[in-house]
């Protein structure tokens, strides 16, 4: 793969993927928007993962409260205007990750994996005991946030094809800001610290603002897609807040290859689609029901056989990722 | 319950929400696919149930009581043959409405089973109250369902939580305890259970002296057991499930509390009595069935499950044969045209099942309205004592159909 | 409060925390001295549980069932670390996240395919199955005490191990420098492959003794898991020590946490480990 074609590959698979409602405008539709929200959701995790060098363990912390946000900002009857809600749901999820990435902050490696887990696991046991969000029966969201111009109705999310578009822009929008913010100065400031923190800081980087800023960065990424979820469906249960959740998440990143913003894509559309498939009993009839092995024995053959995640697959023929060019 | 009021919503706004998806429905009967769908072709019926974790055997217990239903119709329901889709709900709340999609969307099934976990019962119901498709749920109690969220297509063969505990009230009256502690998990499920023993207690003067609730799904019950102790009560209620269920058992055996308070329960604490022991001997609960209740249907109904499928039937065995037989007294009502759903609505609202747990009928909001007998376990069986409540019906909070 | 409330909580809170201690100990070994993060750990535990009760309902006797399924967790973990996880020591731990995640969906199939998905009690030794009274309606049971008894033998063990013996002087200088001890003609593999059975055996060990008072159930592990990570975490990593401090604090501040904050004890344990790692980061007892 030469970089032009890898600069136009993203618009390129866009440009497909907006053509998929003209295909199939139901049942597929949907789960490829879950796919897309997903993608969005690994790749806020992989800023932190594959290009500053912190593993979350509880990413979804973000990715709920953003869901809980919406539901709980939104009036009963009546939909919630997309152009303040997903700010402010965004806002929300930045400020928390602002507040617990100072503290968290103070720890690495496996004491940060765990520290992010116990944030996240606070906001699940808060959500599920007390009454704030309907407890583990969850809440229901009863309308799609609406996008009005004044009182002219610019797109009407109830459509589900015009609510898979709007997260297909989105899921460009955030692929392309990433790709803008880890080319700049900073990006290249938070690999540098990943390779080598003490070297940063002793040129004079302030290690601890950057790393900070990455982690709000990402806390308000996984925000947005917590938002478009529980937007999707309508429903937010305390489930989507649990270390489940931060886990699959950060399979979908190591699946699909840290450190290349198209790996976390693709790792997002692996994991759900090899469950989805595995799990049809249509197709595997009464041993669908043991899709969990199968899943299972592809993880650990992925583990022990392909370093690079399934980005490595193609990047055998082609260019390195960023995180691991820098890394040499 | 301010809980409700939250999930109760207005139905103006539901229809308008729900034209997309009736739109696209709609769309797909003039495919041609919609249209080999006649009368004749196989009735699809969705099953979504637990097949991996906890609430496995659940799930197995429930879809062969309905098999069950089916086989002594011939194989047929209302006339026509069956096709199954299944669906794994993993219990996960959070993949509920994406779950239930697939057999509404994907599969267009004609009606939907499903399910055990009632936080995914709560996802389901938001799905399938905006597509209408017709739904009979064989187990998960969430209050809502038949309330707040309650919906002319929703059916429940089981119980709502609130049922399972609310005679346990008179029950414990009658036997002259005044006050009493109630422990469950700090969920949905264990709050309504407590919601309606505290309900039915008070009813009947007693005291619920302190509801204790233990972080879900943690069984590390020694702390709030010296806790029972020192309070002293005349009598402890208690709600677990699953792997809960045996060690609360267990621990309230070993910590000396068995024989010196009495224990009582909804059913479910005593559902698992293999793996019980005699931790379970002499615990009285109220369910709206019980192994050993000796009536021609059961005794029927026990022998063809165990001959059929070489296992001992469940209560949820019993839910799920009873989901079956609902189906069939409406798709005969309408010799199995499932496009008529108001006729065949109708008639199953109306339908008497005559059931191993004893007949029962449909409350407005589609609950049953059912007996709840006071049990002992004896053994290895739930002795059935009597009918502590004849014909209890769930209050249905905040249902406005 | 009354004092003898307060004794007996106190007595329940310890007791907890020893049996934690018993699943926490194997993990903190295997992360401390292999640098390998083991998701699977739970798993071990249900495997553990699970031979107890199928080996137990066998000879009808737990003793005989626990003596029987020791040296199968052990070659268990012999053969996993030969065939799986030897090839991850060089790499990044996310790696081991990955690996040991997709072992823990086909640990838990497994368990299905073989076992059912059925909860299981396991009777508890009847040379055991007694209590001591307490207060005139409260007492407590003796193998609790027994079970605490062993975990306290288990960790004396450990220390003499690690600190004592040859072996543990060759665990502890492999931890902190692979080549040199190879250099010196010692086989780090075979260490390697023997602390990883050790972790292993211990995690099953705890499942199997738990057993009578768990039962046995499906998706039992990560109950587990969760816990004995902030165990780990809080006493830090690769300390004993630690492990044992961290288990006694978790099974303290869960206890009263129940009967004192029940509004809020799930997240107790969360919000020590988060307040003790903003203190102090490495854990109480890490090195750094």
């Amino acid at each position: 793969m030469n970089s032009r074609l890898t600069n136009i590959l993203p618009f390129l698979v866009a440009g497909l993927l907006a053509l998929f409602p003209l295909v199939e405008s139901t049942f597929y539709m949907q789960l490829l928007t879950k796919v897309l929200i997903m993608a969005i959701f690994a790749m806020s995790l992989d800023l932190l993962v594959g290009y500053t060098g912190l593993v979350s363990f509880g990413h979804a912390a973000y990715f709920g409260l953003a869901g809980y946000a919406i539901a709980l900002m939104a009036p009963k009857y009546e939909t919630i205007s997309l152009w303040w809600s997903l700010p402010a749901a965004i806002g929300v999820c930045a400020l928390f990750a602002l507040i617990t990435g100072t503290l968290v902050l103070r720890t690495r490696g496996i004491y940060f994996i765990m520290v992010t887990l116990a944030f996240s696991q606070m906001l699940f046991f808060i959500f599920h005991d007390t009454k704030i969000g309907g407890g583990s029966d969850g809440i229901y969201l009863y309308a799609k946030p609406s996008m009005n111009f004044g009182d002219v109705q610019l797109l009407n999310l109830e459509k589900l094809e015009n609510f898979y578009w709007l997260v297909l822009v989105l899921t460009v929008a955030v692929y392309l800001l990433l790709h803008r913010v880890l080319g700049s100065t900073f990006g290249r400031a938070l690999l540098g610290i990943k390779v080598n923190e003490h070297r940063m800081r002793a040129l004079g980087f302030p290690v601890f603002r950057y790393q900070l800023a990455s982690f709000t960065l990402s806390g308000a990424l996984a925000g947005m897609a917590g938002y478009l979820a529980a937007a999707q469906y309508g429903f937010v249960n305390p489930e989507i807040l649990s270390w489940h959740q931060s886990g699959a998440v950060l399979m979908m990143v190591i699946l699909g290859g840290m450190g290349t913003l198209y790996g976390s894509v693709i790792g997002a559309f692996a994991f759900v689609l090899l469950q989805e498939v595995l799990s049809n009993q249509a197709w595997f009839g009464p041993s669908a029901k043991h899709w969990q092995l199968a899943m299972g024995i592809f993880i650990m053959l992925v583990a022990l056989y392909l370093p690079q995640g399934l980005a490595g697959l193609s990047q055998r023929f082609g260019r390195k990722p960023v995180a691991e060019a820098a890394d040499e | 319950m301010h809980k409700n009021e939250k999930i109760g919503y207005d139905r103006r706004e539901f229809l308008k929400g729900g034209t997309a998806i009736a739109g696209a429905t709609a769309a797909g009967v003039l495919l041609p696919a919609g249209i080999a769908r006649a009368q004749q072709a196989k009735l699809k019926i969705g099953m979504m149930l637990p097949a991996t974790g906890t609430f496995a055997p659940l799930g197995l217990a429930i879809t062969n009581g309905f098999k069950l239903a089916v086989a002594e119709r011939g194989g047929k329901l209302g006339g026509r043959e069956i096709e199954y889709f299944t669906v794994d709900d993993e219990s996960n709340p959070a993949k509920a409405p994406e779950n239930v999609n697939k057999l509404v969307q994907r599969d267009k099934v004609d009606v939907v089973i499903g399910t055990v976990h009632s936080g995914v019962v709560m996802g389901m119901a938001k799905v399938l109250r905006e597509s209408g498709t017709l739904w009979i749920n064989p187990n998960g109690g969430a209050g809502a369902m038949t309330g707040a969220m309650c919906s002319p297509n929703f059916f429940r063969t089981s119980f709502s939580n609130w049922q399972t505990t609310y005679a346990l009230g008179k029950v414990l009256k009658a036997k002259g305890h005044k006050n009493a502690v109630f422990i469950t998990w700090k969920y949905a499920g264990g709050e309504e259970m407590m919601q309606g023993f505290k309900e039915g207690f008070e009813k009947e003067g007693g005291k619920l002296t302190k509801e204790l609730y233990l972080p879900f799904p943690q069984v590390e019950f020694q702390a709030l057991l010296t806790e029972i102790a020192s309070i002293r009560p005349d009598a402890v209620v208690a709600f677990f499930a699953g792997g809960g269920q045996v060690k609360f058992l267990k621990d309230y055996q070993a910590a000396g509390l068995k024989g010196k308070i009495p224990l009582y329960g909804s059913g479910f604490l005593t559902e698992d009595l293999e793996a019980s022991g005699d931790a379970a001997e002499g615990v009285e609960t109220t369910l709206h069935y019980g192994d050993g209740l000796d009536t021609k249907k059961n005794n029927a109904f026990r022998l063809a499950y165990a001959k059929a499928f070489k296992l001992q039937p469940d209560v949820y065995a019993v839910q799920g044969y009873d989901a079956g037989q609902l189906l069939a007294a409406g798709l005969d009502a309408v010799k199995g045209n499932v496009g008529n759903k108001s006729a065949m609505i109708k008639a199953m609202e109306s339908a008497k099942i005559d059931s191993p747990r004893g007949p029962w009928t449909l409350s407005k909001s589609h609950n049953p309205v059912q007996d709840m007998y006071l049990r002992k376990v004896v053994g290895k069986e739930n002795k059935v004592q009597g009918v502590a409540w004849k014909a209890l019906a769930d209050p249905a909070l905040g249902c406005k159909a | 409060m009354d004092f003898a409330f307060f004794l007996i909580q106190l007595l329940n809170g310890l007791q907890y925390g020893l049996l934690l201690f018993l699943v926490a100990s194997g993990l903190t070994l295997v992360f401390g001295i292999m640098g390998i993060i083991n998701l699977a750990h739970g798993s071990f535990y249900m495997v553990g549980a699970y031979l107890a009760w199928s080996l137990s309902s066998l000879t009808g006797s737990l003793t005989a069932a626990i003596l029987l399924a020791i040296p199968l967790t052990v070659i268990l973990g012999m053969g996993l670390e030969r065939l799986l996880f030897r090839h991850l020591y060089q790499r990044d731990h996310l790696y081991q996240v990955l690996l040991t995640y997709g072992l823990i969906l086909v640990f838990e199939e497994l368990r299905s395919l073989i076992w059912g998905d059925d909860v299981h009690g396991v009777a508890v030794p009847a040379l055991l199955n007694a209590s001591i009274p307490l207060t005139d309606n409260l007492s407590y049971p003796v193998y609790r005490l027994a079970i605490s008894g062993v975990c306290l033998l288990l960790a004396a063990g450990l220390y003499f191990l690690i600190q004592k013996t040859r072996l543990g002087m060759m665990i502890r200088a492999g931890a902190s420098n692979r080549e040199m001890v190879q250099s010196l003609g010692i086989d780090i593999k075979l260490i390697y492959t023997l602390v990883f059975a050790l972790g292993i055996a211990l995690a099953a060990f705890a499942g199997m003794i738990n057993a009578p008072l768990s039962s046995v159930f499906p998706n039992m592990g990560s109950q587990v898991l969760i816990i004995c990570f902030v165990v780990v975490v809080i006493g830090g990593i690769g300390s004993v020590k630690g492990a044992m401090a961290a288990s006694l604090m978790i099974g303290l501040a869960e206890t009263f946490g129940q009967v004192l904050v029940p509004e809020v004890a799930g997240m107790i344990v969360y919000v020590l480990m988060a307040v003790v790692l903003v203190w102090r980061p490495e854990g109480l007892f890490g090195r750094g």
